[in-house]
């Protein structure tokens, strides 16, 4: 849990990176998505490294949400007999409905960005909007529902982050005085926060008309 | 004080429990939580009822025999055990809500009363040190570094209630075993079986049907002797050391 959710915790803070990008304009982001194919040639072929994090994020995902399901269903049979007044445990709640919330968002995610089988902007199709990253993003967050999509699962991410990279840190036992469990925590809340402000800024530019 | 009490009555072991109403009337505020027990069972047996089953012992918050879960809180509203909590941490004509520990590795026995043997068997598969008897050495025979002292005291205070499995939303015993193993592994009489100690503890509480830890902290928050979560991490770090051989 806590090795392949440090993973995905480095992927997003570097996807992050990559998306802020669109505020240097259309070169600057698509010479970057073009880079990305790129690196490591001639060493590895076209797109080498990309499917290398790939298969590296679809391992972790594998890895991830088996053993969340393997701690979900030993939870369940651990108190067969539940209590008759509960306090709602509302931590445990956002990281399991949270965690498959982010799965859902992550296959509609890739439909829409990797596939390109969602184009969501009537005015905007064609090869012209496909085949050019940063036109592709400025269509599609235009349309305020899919920007909504979007701001609904950055949500869940920064809830599942500030609890995630706390508790992979407490699990791997970096966190045994209570100087280290202060800050542990307060890593979580700061990663949390940067992944959310930072992935939001681009659709929400594109939505409010400040990237056209 | 006058309340309603909603509390668990199950007959034994293998007979279905349910949440039974009573009322209780002229509840003195200075009165401890179980004494209010006490005033009711009264009551049930001078009408001949079966008095309501429930564990208590030294009354001053630190022998662990007492716990119960009041209105979704282990031990109550307040940071102390069931015996030292009183009722003036409640209003006049709440609706109070009493049940047992809820989780299958510990089984109702009756009523209130559950079966925490799971705790010893933990215990018992390594939370301990194996020493020669004989005279008592001097006490600083093996001088320890006072951070370290002070961390497996603050452990070691760890009275085994049960109230951190109790208030986890995954049943995990991690709270206990981590104080447990923390409290032996800070301390130089601790090291020969350190490695030893946490795997077979883990194996036994898995084997026990404890849920897996998930760093909610909600067991922290429930401890009535506020052992923090960090020896957790100390567990995990030993289990994985352990483990790496």
């Amino acid at each position: 849990m806590a090795g392949t959710g440090l993973v995905f915790a480095g992927y997003v803070l570097l996807h992050m990176y990559g998306n802020l990008k669109m505020l240097a304009g259309e070169e600057a982001f698509n010479t970057y998505a073009e880079h990305l194919r790129t690196i490591g040639e001639p060493m590895l072929p076209r797109s080498g490294l990309l499917w290398v994090i790939r298969v590296v994020l679809v391992l972790s995902l594998v890895g991830h949400a088996y053993a969340a399901f393997a701690l979900w269903s030993r939870a369940g049979n651990a108190r067969r007999t539940k209590y008759a007044a509960a306090k709602s445990a509302m931590r445990t709640a956002w990281m399991r409905w949270g965690g498959v919330f982010l799965l859902v968002f992550i296959a509609w995610h890739l439909l829409h960005f990797t596939f390109l089988k969602i184009s969501p902007n009537p005015d905007k199709q064609g090869p012209n909007v496909t085949q050019n990253p940063y036109e592709l993003v400025v269509a599609s967050f235009q349309v305020p529902w899919m920007t909504l999509i979007y701001v609904l699962a950055m949500v869940a991410l920064a809830f599942h982050l500030a609890h995630g990279v706390f508790s992979a840190q407490q699990t791997l036992g970096w966190t045994m005085t209570p100087h280290a469990y202060r800050r542990a925590k307060a890593v979580g809340y700061a990663t949390a926060a940067v992944v959310v402000v930072g992935f939001l800024i681009p659709p929400l530019s594109i939505l409010f008309g400040l990237i056209k | 004080m006058n309340l309603t009490l909603k509390i668990w009555r199950q007959a034994g072991p293998r007979h279905p429990g349910e949440m039974v109403t009573y009322k209780v009337q002229d509840i003195s505020e200075d009165m401890s939580f179980l004494e209010m027990l006490d005033v009711l069972n009264e009551q049930l047996n001078a009408k001949g009822e079966e008095p309501i089953a429930f564990d208590s012992d030294c009354r001053e918050g630190i022998c662990g025999m007492c716990g119960l879960m009041i209105s979704g809180e282990a031990h109550g509203p307040e940071k102390t055990t069931t015996c030292q909590l009183h009722m003036r941490s409640f209003s006049d004509g709440e609706v109070i809500t009493v049940e047992p520990w809820r989780a299958n590795a510990f089984p109702v026995i009756k009523d209130l009363v559950v079966d925490r043997g799971a705790f010893d068997r933990i215990i018992q598969a390594g939370g301990y040190i194996s020493a020669n008897t004989g005279s008592a050495p001097d006490a600083h025979a093996v001088p320890v570094p006072k951070p370290n002292a002070d961390r497996a005291f603050v452990a070691a205070e760890c009275i085994g209630c049960g109230a951190c499995v109790a208030a986890c939303p995954n049943a995990s015993a991690m709270l206990f075993m981590g104080a447990k193993v923390t409290h032996l592994s800070e301390l130089p009489q601790g090291q020969p079986e350190r490695a030893a100690r946490v795997v077979s503890m883990v194996d036994q509480h898995d084997h026990e049907g404890f849920g897996g830890c998930t760093n909610v902290g909600a067991c922290s928050q429930a401890c009535p002797k506020g052992i923090p979560q960090d020896v957790i991490s100390t567990l995990n770090k030993d289990l994985r050391a352990a483990l790496r051989g």
